[in-house]
C-alpha cells in the first residue's frame, strides 16, 4: 500500500519495475521483415487479417533492423544467407529476440543438406522455436504469446 | 569466409559501364533482405542519378540442393520436396513430378482424379496470382489491396485443407491419381467459392485498374518486345503480356485439359500495367474451368489400380495375400520406375514449369532437373529495368512474379 | 502437322550432321549430338525450322563412367509449329567444356552458369561464367555424384556432444 494511501486520489500507481519495463516491451514488440521462403508466406497470412497479429501489438513489420525488436526468422537458411543473416540480427538494437519459425529455420526440416544451415541457432541465439512445415498462423501467433510469457518473466539481472 | 556483401568491383567489371568505374554512377546494393524484393533477391544497381544504367541480379540466397537430395530419396519420398520448391504452386508442381512418373511408368489415371487434379491447380493459379497482386499492389503502395487478397486465399487454403489435412504443402496428387478421395464437403466449398470470388475480381479492378497512379507507375514501364521474350526463354504472364499466345494448357494439353472451355489473354504493349491485365483475366478464365470441371465432374476410382506403384486399400490387406506383399514391397523398397527420361512441362502460374526426370531402373530418382520459370524470367530483369527509375524497378519485379525458391531451388 | 514438321527435321538433322536417335528419352523425341557440332546444329534448328525457343538446358552426371561423363542436354521449342525436340551431348569427364549457345538463345546464359556451378563444365566463349547458386568461394561442384550430400547425423547419445559443439547459439545455455 504505501504511497498509495497517502496520495489519495492523485492518480498514483505504483508497479515493479521489472514489471513495468516489461510490460512496455510486450506489448509493443515490432518484428522485422525477414520471410525467406514459405513460412514467410504464413507469416504474411498471420499478418493479414483472418488472424490478426496486429492483436498482439505487432502492429506492422519493420523493413529496417533499426527499427525492430525482434527477428522472425521465416524459412530456410542457406550457406549463402547466413553472414546476411548474423549481419541482420547485430543491427536489431537491445534488446532483440529471435523466433524461429518453421522446421527448416529450427533444424532445416526436409533438407539435410549441404547447402542449408542446419538449424538458424548456429548463427543466432533463439529464443522460441515454432515447429510445422510451414505452421499455421494459429501456431505462430502461439509461438509469439510463448515470448511474451517468457519477457514478462525476464529478471533485472538477466536484462541486456 | 569473404563477405559476399561488399560491392567486388574487379568480379564485376566486365558487368558494369566505364562511368562506374571511374567513380560518376553509383553503385546500390539493394540487398537480399528488401521489402520488395519479394523474397532473397539481391540486386546489384549502377545508377546516375535515379535512373538506372545496369542491374545485376544475384541469387542463390534460398538454395536448398532440392535436385540433389532427391537423388538420395525413394520417388514417392521425393515428392514432398517438389512442394517446397515453388512454394506458392504446390499442386502445380506435385502435377508436374507425378505426370513425369506417370510418363515414364505408363500408369493410367482415372478420369475422377484428373478432373479432381485440374480443379486444385487452377484454384492453386488462382490463389497464386492472388498474393501476385497483394504484394505487387503493395509495393506500389495499395495497401487494402493486399488484406482483401489474404482474405480471399483464405477460402482455398481451406478447401487444400479438407482435401489434404495441409494448408500448403499438401502432396495430395500422388503418381496414379490423389492420395484420398475428396471429401464430401469439398464440391460445396468450391461452389460457394466460385459464388463469391467474381465479385472480388470486380472490386480489385474497380481499385486498380483506372487507378490514375496505378496507370502511371505501370504503363509504359519494363517493355519487352515479343521477339526479344522469346529467345530470353521467358513463358508464363510475361511472355502473354507481349503479345504471344503461348499457354501449354492449350497448346500441348495435359491431365484431361482439352474438355474444357476457355481463352488465353494476351496483352499488346509487353509493359507492366499489361501483366497486370493478362492475370486479372486468368482468374477468371480459371473460374471458368474450375466451373466445367466441377459440373462434369465424374465418378468413379480416385487412384490407378497397377498395384505395383499403387498401394492396395486396407480393406484388401484382410484378404488377399499379393495385397499383402505388395503393400510390404511398396513400404519397404518403394517402386521402381523402368529406366528412361522424360521432360515433362507444365503451365504453372508463373510460367513453363518443366521436370527432368531420368531414371536407371532403380527406386530413387536418378537426376531430377526443375526447368522453373522464375529461374529464367529473372533473366531478362536488367533488359526491362534499362533506363528505368529505382521507384520504376519495384514495379517491374512485381510484374515479372518472382518466387526465389522457384529461382534457386 | 506438328508431326510432320518433327519428322522432317529429325530426318534433315540426322542426314546433315549424321545425328543418331538417344533410346533413353521416352518423351519428347531425342538426338545425340557432338560438342563440336551444337552451336551449328542450333543455329540451324533455330533459322530454318523456327524452333525458336530454348526450354531445357541441362546436365547429368554418370559417374563412376569417365567418358562420357556428363550428358548435357537441349531441349528446343518451336512456336510456330508447336512441337518440341531434344538434343544430348555426351562430355568427358576430365576438363568438361562445351561451345556456349548464348550467342543462338540468349536465355542461355543463366542454364550455362548453373551448369557451370552446379557441375563444373566450362562454356568457351561465355560471357560471365561465375557462380551463380553457391557463395562465390564455395569449392567444388555440388551436383556431381562424387560430391557428398554434406547431411547431419542425426543426434543420438553417442554424438550428441559434436552437434551440440555446432549450436552453441541456443539460448537455453545462455540462460
Amino acid at each position: 500500500m504505501g504511497i498509495e494511501q497517502k496520495a489519495g486520489d492523485m492518480g498514483i500507481v505504483t508497479v515493479g519495475l521489472e514489471q513495468a519495463v516489461n510490460w512496455a516491451r510486450v506489448n509493443a514488440m515490432w518484428p522485422m521483415l525477414f520471410g525467406l521462403a514459405c513460412c514467410a508466406i504464413e507469416m504474411m497470412s498471420a499478418q493479414a487479417s483472418h488472424f490478426d497479429m496486429s492483436r498482439f501489438g505487432m502492429e506492422l513489420m519493420r523493413a529496417s533492423p533499426r527499427q525492430s525488436d525482434l527477428m522472425i526468422v521465416a524459412g530456410r537458411v542457406s550457406r549463402k544467407m547466413a553472414p546476411v543473416l548474423r549481419r541482420l540480427y547485430d543491427q536489431l538494437p537491445d534488446p532483440k529476440w529471435v523466433i524461429s519459425m518453421g522446421d527448416c529455420a529450427s533444424c532445416s526440416g526436409v533438407f539435410n543438406n549441404y547447402a542449408l544451415v542446419q538449424g538458424v541457432d548456429e548463427i543466432v541465439p533463439v529464443d522460441v522455436y515454432v515447429a510445422g512445415c510451414p505452421p499455421r498462423p494459429e501456431a505462430l501467433i502461439h509461438g509469439v504469446l510463448t515470448l511474451y510469457d517468457k519477457v514478462r518473466n525476464e529478471k533485472i539481472t538477466t536484462w541486456k | 569466409m569473404a563477405e559476399p556483401l561488399e560491392v567486388n568491383y574487379q568480379e564485376l567489371k566486365h558487368l558494369v559501364s566505364e562511368r562506374a568505374l571511374q567513380g560518376d554512377t553509383v553503385l546500390l546494393n539493394m540487398g537480399p533482405q528488401h521489402p520488395s524484393t519479394h523474397g532473397v533477391l539481391r540486386l546489384l544497381l549502377e545508377l546516375d542519378g535515379e535512373v538506372i544504367i545496369n542491374c545485376i541480379p544475384d541469387i542463390g540466397f534460398l538454395h536448398t540442393g532440392i535436385e540433389k537430395n532427391m537423388e538420395s530419396k525413394r520417388w514417392e519420398m521425393a515428392e514432398v520436396m517438389t512442394d517446397r520448391t515453388d512454394y506458392l504452386n504446390n499442386t502445380g508442381n506435385n502435377l508436374a513430378y507425378c505426370l513425369a512418373i506417370e510418363r515414364l511408368t505408363d500408369l493410367d489415371v482415372p478420369p475422377r482424379a484428373q478432373a479432381v487434379r485440374v480443379i486444385l491447380v487452377e484454384l492453386e493459379r488462382i490463389s497464386n496470382h492472388l498474393i501476385w497482386l497483394g504484394t505487387h499492389a503493395l509495393d506500389l503502395a495499395a495497401m487494402s489491396v493486399f488484406l482483401y487478397c489474404f482474405r480471399e486465399r483464405e477460402s482455398i487454403l481451406d478447401i487444400k485443407e479438407m482435401c489434404s489435412g495441409q494448408r500448403m504443402m499438401t502432396t495430395y496428387f500422388r503418381p496414379g491419381g490423389l492420395w484420398r478421395d475428396i471429401p464430401a464437403d469439398f464440391e460445396i466449398a468450391v461452389r460457394r467459392f466460385l459464388r463469391m470470388f467474381p465479385e472480388r475480381i470486380k472490386e480489385y479492378d474497380a481499385l486498380l485498374k483506372k487507378n490514375p497512379i496505378f496507370m502511371d507507375r505501370t504503363r509504359n514501364i519494363g517493355k519487352i518486345s515479343a521477339a526479344d521474350a522469346i529467345n530470353l526463354s521467358l513463358t508464363g504472364p510475361v511472355l502473354r503480356g507481349s503479345g504471344v499466345a503461348y499457354d501449354l494448357r492449350k497448346v500441348q494439353p495435359y491431365s484431361g485439359y482439352e474438355q474444357y472451355e476457355f481463352d488465353i489473354p494476351t496483352g499488346t504493349h509487353g509493359d507492366v500495367y499489361d501483366r497486370y491485365l493478362v492475370r486479372m483475366e486468368e482468374m477468371r478464365q480459371s473460374l471458368r474451368i474450375i466451373q466445367q470441371a466441377l459440373d462434369k465432374l465424374p465418378y468413379g476410382a480416385f487412384r490407378s489400380n497397377n498395384r505395383k506403384y499403387v498401394p492396395p486399400p486396407r480393406s484388401e490387406l484382410g484378404t488377399s495375400m499379393e495385397a499383402v506383399i505388395h503393400h510390404f514391397k511398396l513400404w519397404t523398397e518403394g517402386f521402381n520406375v523402368p529406366k528412361g527420361a522424360v521432360y515433362q512441362p507444365v503451365e504453372s502460374p508463373k510460367g513453363e514449369l518443366g521436370y527432368y526426370v531420368e531414371s536407371n531402373g532403380g527406386n530413387q530418382p536418378y537426376r531430377v532437373h526443375m526447368r522453373t520459370c522464375s529461374f529464367l524470367n529473372l533473366q531478362a530483369l536488367p533488359l526491362m529495368a534499362k533506363g528505368h527509375m529505382v521507384a520504376d524497378l519495384v514495379g517491374i519485379i512485381g510484374s515479372i512474379d518472382i518466387v526465389l525458391g522457384d529461382c534457386d531451388r | 502437322m506438328a508431326e510432320e514438321h518433327l519428322k522432317t527435321t529429325l530426318k534433315a538433322l540426322k542426314d546433315r550432321f549424321g545425328l543418331e536417335d538417344a533410346p533413353l528419352m521416352k518423351y519428347p523425341p531425342a538426338l545425340v549430338a557432338e560438342s563440336g557440332q551444337i552451336v551449328q546444329v542450333s543455329q540451324v534448328l533455330r533459322d530454318e525450322f523456327a524452333y525458336d525457343f530454348l526450354c531445357e538446358l541441362t546436365a547429368v552426371d554418370y559417374w563412376p563412367e569417365e567418358s562420357p561423363r556428363f550428358h548435357v542436354i537441349y531441349g528446343f521449342y518451336s512456336h510456330p509449329h508447336n512441337v518440341r525436340l531434344m538434343l544430348r551431348v555426351p562430355v568427358n569427364g576430365d576438363n568438361p567444356s562445351l561451345p556456349t549457345l548464348e550467342g543462338v538463345y540468349r536465355g542461355a546464359n543463366w542454364h550455362e552458369r548453373e551448369l557451370w556451378d552446379m557441375f563444373g563444365i566450362h562454356f568457351d566463349g561465355h560471357s560471365d561464367l561465375r557462380r551463380i547458386l553457391m557463395p562465390y568461394d564455395w569449392e567444388g561442384h555440388p551436383l556431381r555424384k562424387d560430391y557428398p550430400l554434406g547431411y547431419e547425423e542425426p543426434q543420438f547419445t553417442f554424438n550428441y556432444d559434436e552437434i551440440d559443439k555446432r549450436k552453441h547459439h541456443a539460448r537455453y545455455e545462455e540462460a
